[in-house]
């Protein structure tokens, strides 16, 4: 979306009395709502980002999470709450900065503009009982903070919203998040039916009191709103895309592994993959499938690959200290040849890093982090639909191959919301029914073709193919490996299967032209900021295009020919590199990006990398800032 | 003495009209040295395999990597042989996926007690149905002759050449703490009647069972229960109805305790009573929860997914 056509609502620098204040046209906004942890910010923004997408919005919506539970309130490393953005098309990232905000306390506010999370000219609607409050301390907290966030051009509106709520409840701390719903409803026009099924659905298992109390708070929010806030904001619907489903990737991720018929999880908790087993444990059991939790992860992994050996394939998810914790077995699973699904929904790292925040550090370990030679296969999904179909294309491939497969998703699609179309169900992602018929003479437990070093795998249960699989270095027969030769042909074996995967997939397709001075190689979740900060690029006149990679082990056929059709290559990742030029770091010395080392070794092309490790999503702006400084107006330096 | 010798009167049947014989389940010729314990316990386990007439296609035995872990290998059934302490996850997802079969689990006590302590303390909680074996020999002895957990204290070893520093491991109390234990053994190699009539119960027991079976190594161990060896006396035979009975085995074993294989408190000072070795089932509880039963799931064929999907679906249609 390019940036020249969004305009701000710059209504904010009038005054806050106008009664109809004309409404800013806008091809998208972003919202957040923010507060301490456990005042109900997420719910708020839940409820906003579904209705919006009812109303036909492309919405992207992403928690921002403290890393405790329950930190200490009023302070800025607290701040908890939603972010939503908003558009009259597909929105594919988190966009930029945002246009508004609601605090329940100045010290979120804080904490977001400290983060440059807010727009120059924002619209901040916070509390306002902190100004005056009886303890000397909040007060000064609340009046060093506006001298603060003074220094910009925001446009800040006190809301009396815990006095107003007090009306309706006894403890506003449990009504402010709907008394803003209701001013968000109103300063963007929801539709009111919408918020109201919204309200029913979220609150379903609790009574109609309940429902009917957020609704007076809502009308409450959306009467004052009326009355007081003079900034009205009109983002038109997306045209009409077919059916859409909304989910976060984590429940994407579930129910894709649902769609595929593998009928085991196996897991410990680690956030933030954890939520695909909350999800996951609600609704299995009715689809003939079930969570494990296991005692850890190392017992997450075995039980998994004990259910693959012993049947159909199942699956573990993880996070990155615990895929660390699992490298074994899954060099046993590789070993033997046991189909495995693994899903890495990463964080940031290394050790317990940054649990709750977006990072893109776990692809070499993936792909090396197995001791001897462990060839397996990765896949990254990019977008939220794709980890729904990620999943069929992985037990499919686990099992078509007999190999490992391990999804490397993140926290950004983890906890991101959007809308996609809806998935058009086939039986046929599923496996066939188990085949406990007598194993035919010949069969092998590794009857390696030759060409492919593909082989039919033998389930217990089945008459007359009774062995033992082995970790131990084996032959056809499973037989341990007491002469070199078996070693290295095995070896062999094991490693082709992952090119005649690669022979089997298509050259990824290149997102702007197909040559310029540019190509940005991206992975993972951040295609969505990657094509949109292209996109801006492009209308600038810049030569750059993108190309987004699934899969990274192998890696998609064809790259050498389109690298070598742009002046420059590089990825964009969210891992560390070290920047050329700081002390001490050489051409030689220097740590690129996890692809940018894969690609260079692949390619032998002389691939760059510009990379970060914010603990948040890449912003379209950022990067294309970046391809600024890379490709100068008129052609690449 | 002649493991064949001390077999036979138990473990000779008529096998007329039976399917399977001892052969049947002859997997490859066993490399362990020679003397070592581990053929005594393969043969008891053969035995048994044929006298309970188990499917050799539907009998798995999961195993880790030790000396013991080879076991498998030598068998004819399914072998999972596995990495270092994992072996009862590996188990545990078999069994949960597939209750069909027959699973065994073997493990050595470097395995079971210390690389794998945390998935034995709660593959007992699980109490899944299948018959676990510690095949404890107090060593190390396929990376030749480092202390284990259960290594008799003072025993030197190449990691602790002035003696082991600590009092040994105690499996029994460990798996008598956990709790939902179903079923805890104590058998040893060299007494073959009681060895086979131990897994006989083990296997036929709902749940988890876990027998621990005392084993002397040739070459590292081959004292360590000496006393108990040359002298029946040190030996004391627990008796009940409901646990080992083997009556030719009382001329030899004359020390016997009565124990109700139900009584935990009492199964839990037996087990931490040294003085004497004790043999024989220490607890029996088949009413104890079992995990794969309480998470069973009927199973659903792909169309029936397909279908329950679309109204998953219309959940979060937009």
């Amino acid at each position: 979306m390019p940036s020249e056509t969004i305009a701000r609502p710059r209504a904010a620098s009038s005054p806050a009395t106008s009664k109809t204040p004309k409404a800013l046209r806008l091809r998208e906004s972003t919202i957040e709502i923010v507060s301490d942890a456990g005042e109900g910010a997420q719910k708020c923004g839940q409820i906003f980002g579904a209705v919006s997408a009812k109303m036909g919005n492309g919405v992207w919506t992403v928690e921002i999470i403290p890393a405790e539970i329950q930190p200490p309130a009023r302070v800025p490393e607290g701040a908890s709450g939603y972010r939503i953005r908003i558009g009259d098309g597909p929105i594919t990232n988190w966009g930029d900065a945002t246009t508004l905000a609601v605090a329940f306390n100045e010290q979120a506010l804080l904490a977001r503009h400290r983060l440059g999370a807010l727009a120059e000219d924002a619209t901040l609607l916070v509390e306002a009982k902190w100004a005056t409050h009886d303890d000397e301390l909040i007060r000064k907290a609340w009046t060093d903070a506006m001298a603060e966030l003074s220094g910009r051009d925001y446009r800040i509106v006190p809301v009396p919203m815990e006095e107003r709520c007090l009306a309706i409840v006894d403890d506003p701390r449990k009504g402010k998040n709907m008394f803003a719903l209701g001013m968000l409803a109103r300063i963007y026009a929801r539709d009111m039916e919408r918020v109201k099924e919204q309200i029913a659905h979220a609150f379903r298992k609790k009574s109609e009191a309940v429902y009917e109390r957020n609704v007076a708070l809502v009308e409450a929010g959306f009467a004052w709103a009326e009355e007081n806030v003079d900034v009205r904001i009109e983002v038109p619907p997306a045209k009409s895309t077919g059916d859409l489903v909304v989910m976060n990737g984590n429940e994407a991720l579930g129910m894709g592994a649902i769609a595929s018929g593998m009928e085991l999880c196996a897991m410990y908790p680690i956030t933030p993959a954890t939520s695909v087993s909350h999800y996951l444990s609600e609704v299995f059991e009715r689809f003939g499938g079930i969570v494990h939790q296991a005692e850890d992860e190392i017992a997450a992994a075995g039980v998994a690959i004990g259910a693959s050996y012993s049947g159909k394939v199942a699956f573990t998810i993880t996070s990155g200290p615990g895929l660390a914790l699992k490298t074994e077995f899954l060099g046993l699973a590789v070993m033997t040849e046991i189909p495995l699904v693994v899903v890495n929904v990463q964080r940031g790292g290394p050790s317990t890093g940054l649990p709750t925040k977006v990072e893109q550090s776990d692809l070499l370990a993936s792909l090396f982090g197995q001791t001897g030679d462990a060839p397996h296969v990765i896949i990254a999904p990019a977008t939220i639909e794709e980890c729904f179909h990620v999943m069929v294309t992985a037990r499919r491939i686990a099992e078509a191959f007999r190999a490992v497969v391990i999804v490397l998703s993140d926290a950004n699609l983890a906890t991101g919301v959007t809308p996609f179309p809806r998935p058009k169900l086939d039986a046929s992602w599923q496996a066939e029914p188990l085949d406990l018929s007598p194993v035919r003479e010949a069969l092998k437990p590794y009857g390696w073709d030759p060409e492919t070093g593909l082989s039919e795998r033998i389930i217990p249960g089945r008459a007359g193919g009774m062995y033992t699989l082995t970790s131990l270095s084996h032959d056809e027969g499973s037989k341990v490996a007491y002469s070199s030769g078996v070693h290295q042909r095995s070896s062999a074996m094991r490693s082709r299967k992952i090119a005649v995967l690669q022979s089997l997939l298509q050259p990824p397709k290149v997102y702007g032209a197909d040559e310029g001075d540019l190509l940005i190689v991206g992975w993972g979740s951040t295609k969505g900021a990657i094509e949109e900060a292209v996109d801006r690029a492009r209308a600038e006149g810049l030569k750059a295009s993108s190309v987004h990679l699934r899969f990274l082990s192998p890696l998609e056929p064809g790259l050498k020919p389109i690298f070598s059709r742009f002046k420059k290559v590089m990825t964009v990742e969210l891992n560390y590199s070290d920047e050329p030029g700081d002390p001490y770091i050489t051409e030689e010395n220097r740590r690129r990006g996890q692809l940018a080392f894969l690609l260079r070794a692949a390619t032998l092309v002389d691939v760059d990398c510009w990379t970060r490790v914010p603990g948040e999503p890449l912003r379209p702006g950022s990067i294309v800032d970046m391809i600024r400084g890379r490709v100068p107006r008129g052609g690449a330096k | 003495m002649s493991t064949a010798c001390g077999l036979l009167p138990v473990l000779d049947q008529d096998g007329d009209d039976e399917l399977y014989e001892m052969t049947d389940y002859e997997g490859a010729r066993a490399r362990w040295c020679p003397g070592c314990g581990d053929h005594s316990i393969l043969t008891a386990v053969q035995k048994l395999l044929a006298a309970e007439q188990l499917a050799p296609e539907r009998t798995m035995f999961v195993s880790g990597i030790g000396c013991s872990s080879r076991f498998p290998h030598y068998l004819k059934t399914y072998g999972f042989h596995g990495i270092h302490g994992r072996a009862l996850p590996v188990a545990t997802g078999i069994k949960l996926n597939r209750p069909d079969l027959e699973v065994f689990v073997v493990m050595g006590d470097g395995d079971c007690t210390s690389i794998g302590a945390g998935h034995w303390i709660h593959a007992i909680r699980y109490n899944i149905d299948f018959t676990v074996l510690l095949l404890d020999n107090g060593i190390y002895g396929l990376t030749k002759n480092q202390t284990s957990p259960t290594t008799p204290q003072g025993l030197p070893s190449n990691t602790q050449p002035a003696g082991s520093w600590l009092p040994p491991l105690n499996p029994l109390q460990v798996a008598l703490g956990v709790t939902n234990a179903s079923f805890v053994a104590q058998t040893a190699e060299w007494i073959p009647a009681h060895l086979y009539a131990t897994l006989r119960a083990a296997r036929r027991h709902k749940g988890l069972s876990f027998v621990r079976i005392l084993q002397r190594c040739p070459v590292y161990t081959p004292m360590i229960y000496q006393k108990a060896v040359q002298d029946p006396n040190n030996i004391a035979m627990l008796t009940h109805d409901d646990g080992v009975v083997v009556p030719e085995l009382e001329k030899v074993y004359k020390n016997k305790v009565a124990h109700d294989p139900r009584d935990l408190d009492n199964a839990r000072r037996v087990a931490g009573n040294t003085d004497k070795i004790h043999l024989g089932v220490l607890f029996k509880d088949p009413t104890r929860a079992r995990y794969e039963e309480i998470r069973r799931i009927a199973p659903k064929s792909a169309e029936e997914r397909v279908t329950l999907m679309n109204a998953e679906l219309d959940r979060y249609a937009v």
